[in-house]
């Protein structure tokens, strides 16, 4: 269905290359306490119509990723390595006024708290309004507003005539989260950023922004970057998945590869810990023992090493993201366990799981 | 079917809630307030629990889950309706005569951050309460603390500590300390887990599950996230707008619910696998 013209990978932009590729990406903060990894090489690439989704717990440097990317992590204390590349374009050189210009018409972010990142004092399409003529002072205030009716009808925003006058307030949280939406679509972005766009939702609310995102994906061919803690909204609407811990990425692979075949012992965690409600349950939830690391003193080797149980010899030194299987090149992990090995041990009661430590 | 008003054999319920209608005012006027309109948050709910058990109440937000606690508890004083625990009507009692009842109902909350006093050590948000009661103090008071943050799953050393010393688990670590210090028998747990990371979450409901066994607590479960409801609860009870639209086995709700809303609920509920979600996401399309 979605291989159309427009998700051919060729004919994207200048370069020809991926619409966004993210290289050797590591961000550095100088705190009170020390210096903070908070990412420590991530490498991704998207193409346009995709779903990515970044997983991990609070400090896994997830959030601080997707703000890397539009630059909102650039300050005297934050030191940022690595490249990322929009249509080829270097974005981490940029001077801030060249991001401005991409922020917002190129790529888009939307954030958790729909409450928090609207501002009160202004009706909803008074705050679209602004944001396309900042971007384009062309654009006279009628024809914007007239837009910004057509974005909040787009994102599913009832009787748009009458709604793009109001205040946040009188929105509701599903509603807010859809205005932060139609106002990311406002400037046509080629990249939605989106963290953790439903934690704050309802699950009947959850389940409409999904959809809309997917159906934005499909129908603008929008490529999205979804962050999330969740393993149930992954399962809905990503293609790809990236599950990072202490700033690393542990895994990444397919949709599939990640919940069918998953090489990493925190992912086999994170999905045993899961409560399914299509399944009988167990007796007991397996959970993974002790606390997500903190950034300031994480082990030496493998960050997940202290609440591994299959933790052995080798996990002293740092493993590379490696493909370990040589019929997925693109399913890398950092586990350096045998595949032979992980595949027996992650089998616990007949489903993926991390077994629990003696 | 209706297990609504029921009551199990031995001796009846632990907690007995008929009718119970919280409804807060609208007020309007300049010099005068008028009462122009009622929220109804709470309107009219009933349901049972029995000794030894875990209820589930789910519902989304405004739905008046929270409200219901707190009006069960007596820290909202309910419109009208019944509350019994162990049988003596607890509705409409004063503070003074409520008082000793609250070493037998306590509460959990959701928000560890919000929920303990920062200015105050570990010890004292722990230990103040038997102070308060009169059940134990000096040296026996630390002993007991130091026994409850063992079991909870700290260690004894954070007595002196202060809460922002903790992370998010820890805290409602504490929280759970605090709550069954003076060994109550019926403990409401009030989205316990809703701001916790994933591999936390199974941590914390894993403590609950135990402290139940061990202490034969009763809980009343509040939760959005049904899945869990579902993991820890023996029976569910699920709200919306103020009202218990379905009752029954844990099981039997998700798995075959009778109400739409239930029903509808159920279905928004991502499935955390791809296969299954992509196959409903199908049905969804052609049915």
């Amino acid at each position: 269905m979605s291989a159309t013209a427009e998700t051919a990978p060729a004919p994207t932009g200048a370069g020809g290359g991926p619409l966004l590729a993210v290289a050797g990406l590591r961000v550095g903060f100088v705190t009170e306490d020390g210096r903070v990894q908070a990412v420590d090489g991530v490498d991704f690439e998207l193409e346009p119509g995709e779903v990515l989704a970044i997983v991990g717990e609070s400090g896994s440097g997830k959030s601080v990723t997707a703000q890397t990317i539009i630059g909102l992590t650039r300050s005297p204390n934050s030191h940022i390595e690595g490249s990322v590349r929009l249509r080829g374009e270097e974005l981490t050189t940029q001077t801030e006024a060249q991001l401005q210009k991409v922020r917002g018409s190129q790529i888009a972010m939307i954030f958790q708290d729909p409450m928090t990142s609207l501002n009160p004092v202004y009706s909803v399409g008074k705050q679209i309004v602004e944001a396309i003529r900042a971007h384009r002072s062309s654009v006279s205030r009628s024809s914007a507003h007239a837009r910004a009716i057509e974005l909040l009808g787009a994102v599913g925003i009832p009787d748009p005539e009458r709604r793009v006058d109001d205040y946040p307030h009188e929105f509701s949280g599903g509603m807010r989260q859809r205005a932060m939406i139609a106002m990311g679509l406002a400037l046509e972005p080629s990249v939605l950023i989106a963290d953790e766009p439903t934690t704050a939702l309802d699950v009947t609310i959850q389940a409409q922004i999904l959809h809309l995102i997917q159906d934005l994906n499909r129908s603008r061919g929008l490529a999205t970057i979804l962050i999330t803690h969740d393993l149930g909204v992954v399962a809905e609407v990503a293609d790809r998945v990236l599950v990072m811990y202490g700033g690393k990425v542990v895994e990444q692979g397919s949709l599939d590869d990640i919940f069918y075949d998953p090489q990493h012992p925190y992912t086999w965690g994170l999905l045993g810990s899961l409560t399914r409600l299509d399944q009988p349950r167990p007796h007991r939830l397996p959970q993974i023992s002790g606390a997500p690391p903190s950034l300031l003193s994480l082990s030496r080797g493998c960050a997940f090493r202290p609440r591994c149980p299959h933790e052995f010899a080798k996990c002293k030194e740092v493993p590379g993201l490696e493909a370990r299987l040589a019929e997925d090149p693109g399913h890398r992990d950092r586990c350096r366990l045998a595949a032979e090995q992980k595949r027996k041990l992650r089998e616990i009661e007949g489903r993926i799981g991390l077994e629990e430590p003696a | 079917m209706s297990e609504i008003g029921t009551t199990s054999s031995d001796g009846g319920p632990l907690l007995e809630v008929t009718d119970l209608v919280k409804h807060f005012p609208i007020k309007s006027g300049l010099l005068v307030d008028r009462e122009v309109d009622q929220v109804r948050a709470v309107d009219g709910i009933s349901f049972y629990v029995n000794k030894g058990e875990t209820l589930g109440l789910v519902g989304e937000s405004g739905s008046g889950k929270s409200t219901a606690c707190r009006a069960v508890l007596q820290l909202l004083t309910p419109t009208s309706g019944s509350v019994k625990f162990e049988g003596r009507e607890i509705a409409g009692m004063s503070r003074r005569h409520l008082r000793p009842l609250r070493r037998e109902m306590q509460m959990i909350f959701q928000d560890p951050y919000a929920s303990l006093n920062p200015r105050k050590r570990i010890g004292q948000i722990v230990g103040d309460q038997l102070k308060i009661q009169k059940v134990a103090s000096g040296k026996e008071l630390r002993t007991r603390v130091e026994g409850l943050l063992d079991r909870v799953g700290l260690s004894p050393e954070h007595y002196n500590r202060f809460p922002h010393e903790f992370s998010g688990g820890q805290r409602q670590r504490i929280g759970i300390a605090r709550a069954l210090a003076l060994g109550p028998k019926l403990v409401f747990c009030d989205e316990p887990v809703s701001a916790l990371d994933v591999s936390i979450q199974a941590q914390i409901v894993n403590l609950l599950d135990d402290l139940q066994d061990e202490m034969g607590l009763t809980y009343v479960f509040v939760a959005h996230d049904i899945g869990v409801v579902r993991h820890i609860s023996d029976r569910i009870a699920v709200m919306n707008h103020g009202k218990i639209v379905e009752t029954g086995d844990a099981d039997q709700v998700c798995e075959h619910p009778r109400d739409d809303y239930t029903k509808k609920l159920l279905a928004a509920v991502p499935i955390a696998d791809p296969r299954e979600s992509r196959a409903r996401r199908e049905r969804t399309v052609a049915g």
